[in-house]
């Protein structure tokens, strides 16, 4: 009697609908680690610990190079001419405008810390070159300035800054 | 395929086989017996071509993952190694990598054919799409490839190709480290990308099956693109079509092994013969040849995530040239106008490549924006307008007609 009100369902209907549900569960908790897998494993991450950097032997003009995280850290030993020509810049005349101030940290407009990798396709761009005695892009031509702001070519944004803090006033560390 | 195999077993054991796996009919009534248009001129043998490149890169790829080590401190040296040390490395390498660009002069001229004689058109707009993503899996197969070797070039060409994805809002970055396990191209990212340049061949093997069966569905389109209508339009594939591919074959491998003998670098760089260092791009980066059109495209546009779209755009805008060409004769034999567009898009497309190698600055930019827009017009105003404007010439009755001239009905005045 009680069938009639369900003879559209049968055991197999359930079966079908409690296979597919299972099954599509159990695709989705594979794709996890499949996925998962790719991203940095554990001594990459680990690799990437903060690093120190002494500033002391970094003379005026001079801009080093240093590798965390596998990415390379530009550290800029800033002249006064050159912090001069980065903080007297009209803003809206950036493509991605930023304050100097916004780029270093206060008190060490000196020493400008960042990224050395071009914010369009991810090459090194070279220091003391470019129209602003910046940074210039040797593959598609981004120039930047000495706050590392992009003033020109394809890049879509100003170099990146690393999390970094000082330590002492010659020392700061990155990450 | 062809629906009517005359194929015969003779033998017992043929006969035993056919009645349980008839791939003996199979092979016979698709590359024997197997009707193809009789007009067919060597631009119709890059088909056979290709494939024969597709298996001579799998043979020679295998080869050498026997003595290459795909890990970042030892993966150049143990190129350097098969370079020196293995029997015939040198040799393998030089076809493998030569064979490569070989592989995408061929597959350029098999496109450009089949847009002179309209060979996308209906019926054969799958048949065509699927060719579209071969080409796709090639290019993936070259760059992750290029990336093997892990000089300079490798290295940075794999930095910034991955770094079009950075260009995705919001996820870009998420989705750059996913793609190369690590904040930066590192050791995870190249046996990444050699485990996927080892599978991606025979992917390309299986839509090249596919892509042949299409072909046998609808049948080859032919120099003056009307259909077979009669046996007596077509031939069978042995021996005429197998002999002038095998021809035609030859031909193209004096000319490959030329560039592995006389000159195997000259579509190299030589930046890729310093090791990779991540510290120092190479002052002049450029992709492989094959690639520079695209390249110009991507550099022609002054936005990154517009260049990045475009460049994926200007590719894959070939899955819907089916459509966009509205002319209803395939070939350009018969389209006056289409011919001459046909000719300026083929130096468009060679233009944007020689800009793609050039610096990114002053006239060069100016001139890849100029082909980048015309590259897009092509395909997006001309052909689409062409179809309604353009006066064709009389097509011939069939295709015995126009190879015999039999009958004064054929206009033969070209």
């Amino acid at each position: 009697m009680t069938a009639t009100s369900s003879a559209g369902h049968t055991r197999r209907d359930f079966l079908y609908i409690a296979t597919g549900a299972v099954g599509a569960v159990g695709a989705a908790a594979v794709a996890v680690p499949l996925i998962s897998q790719m991203n940095p494993d554990a001594s990459t991450i680990a690799a990437g610990a903060p690093i120190e950097v002494d500033l002391s032997p970094v003379a005026e003009g001079q801009v080093i190079k240093v590798f965390w995280r596998g990415k390379p850290i530009f550290v800029n030993h800033r002249t006064k001419k050159q912090i001069e020509e980065a903080v007297n810049v009209n803003l809206a005349s950036l493509p991605d405008p930023q304050p100097d101030s916004a780029r270093v940290k206060e008190g060490h407009a000196n020493f400008q810390v960042l990224i050395g990798i071009c914010t369009h396709l991810g090459c090194i761009p070279i220091a003391h070159s470019g129209p602003y005695d910046g940074y210039f892009c040797p593959c598609h031509g981004s120039v930047y300035d000495t706050s590392g702001r992009i003033r020109s070519g394809p890049a879509p944004t100003n170099l990146a800054l690393p999390p970094y803090q000082f330590v002492s006033d010659t020392k700061i560390r990155i990450g | 395929m062809s629906g009517h195999s005359t194929y015969q077993p003779q033998s017992a054991f043929m006969k035993w086989m056919e009645a349980r796996l008839p791939i003996a009919s199979l092979i016979h009534s698709s590359f024997v017996s197997y009707p193809t248009p009789r007009n067919l001129n060597y631009w119709w043998t890059f088909g056979g071509i290709l494939s024969l490149m597709l298996g001579a890169q799998i043979l020679t790829g295998i080869v050498l993952v026997m003595h290459y080590v795909p890990q970042e401190t030892m993966a150049f040296n143990s190129v350097e190694h098969i370079m020196r040390d293995v029997n015939y490395g040198w040799l393998l390498r030089y076809l493998h990598s030569n064979g490569a660009s070989m592989f995408f002069v061929a597959v350029y001229i098999h496109m450009f054919r089949g847009m002179y004689y309209g060979s996308y058109k209906e019926p054969r707009e799958v048949l065509w799409i699927l060719g579209v993503i071969i080409y796709l899996l090639m290019m993936a197969t070259g760059f992750l490839g290029y990336t093997l070797p892990w000089g300079q070039m490798s290295f940075w060409g794999a930095t910034v190709i991955t770094n079009f994805f950075s260009a995705i809002p919001l996820v870009g970055e998420a989705v750059v480290t996913w793609l190369w396990g690590g904040f930066a191209v590192g050791n995870p990212t190249l046996q990444r990308f050699f485990s996927l340049h080892y599978l991606l061949p025979f992917v390309i093997a299986g839509v090249v099956l596919l892509h042949v069966w299409a072909l046998h569905v609808v049948g080859q389109n032919n120099p003056t693109g009307i259909e077979p209508k009669s046996s007596k339009d077509t031939v069978p594939f042995t021996p005429y079509a197998t002999v002038k591919d095998g021809f035609f074959m030859v031909v193209f491998m004096i000319v490959f092994a030329w560039f592995v003998f006389y000159t195997p670098n000259y579509l190299g760089h030589a930046d890729n013969y310093i090791p990779a260092n991540p510290a120092v791009t190479p002052a002049h980066i450029v992709p492989e040849w094959y690639y520079l059109p695209f390249y110009a495209i991507l550099r022609a546009v002054p936005d990154k995530l517009l260049g990045v779209i475009a460049l994926f755009a200007s590719i894959l805008i070939l899955m819907f040239l089916p459509w966009l060409d509205t002319s209803k004769v395939k070939s350009a034999r018969y389209r006056p106008l289409f011919r001459q567009f046909f000719w300026i898009f083929v130096a468009v497309c060679l233009g944007l490549g020689w800009l793609g190698a050039k610096p990114a600055e002053g006239g060069y930019v100016i001139a890849a924006r100029i082909l980048t827009i015309y590259y897009f017009a092509h395909f997006l105003i001309i052909l689409p307008l062409l179809g309604f404007i353009e006066k064709t010439k009389p097509l011939p009755n069939s295709i015995e007609e126009s190879v015999l001239g039999h009958g004064a009905a054929a206009p033969k005045k070209a």
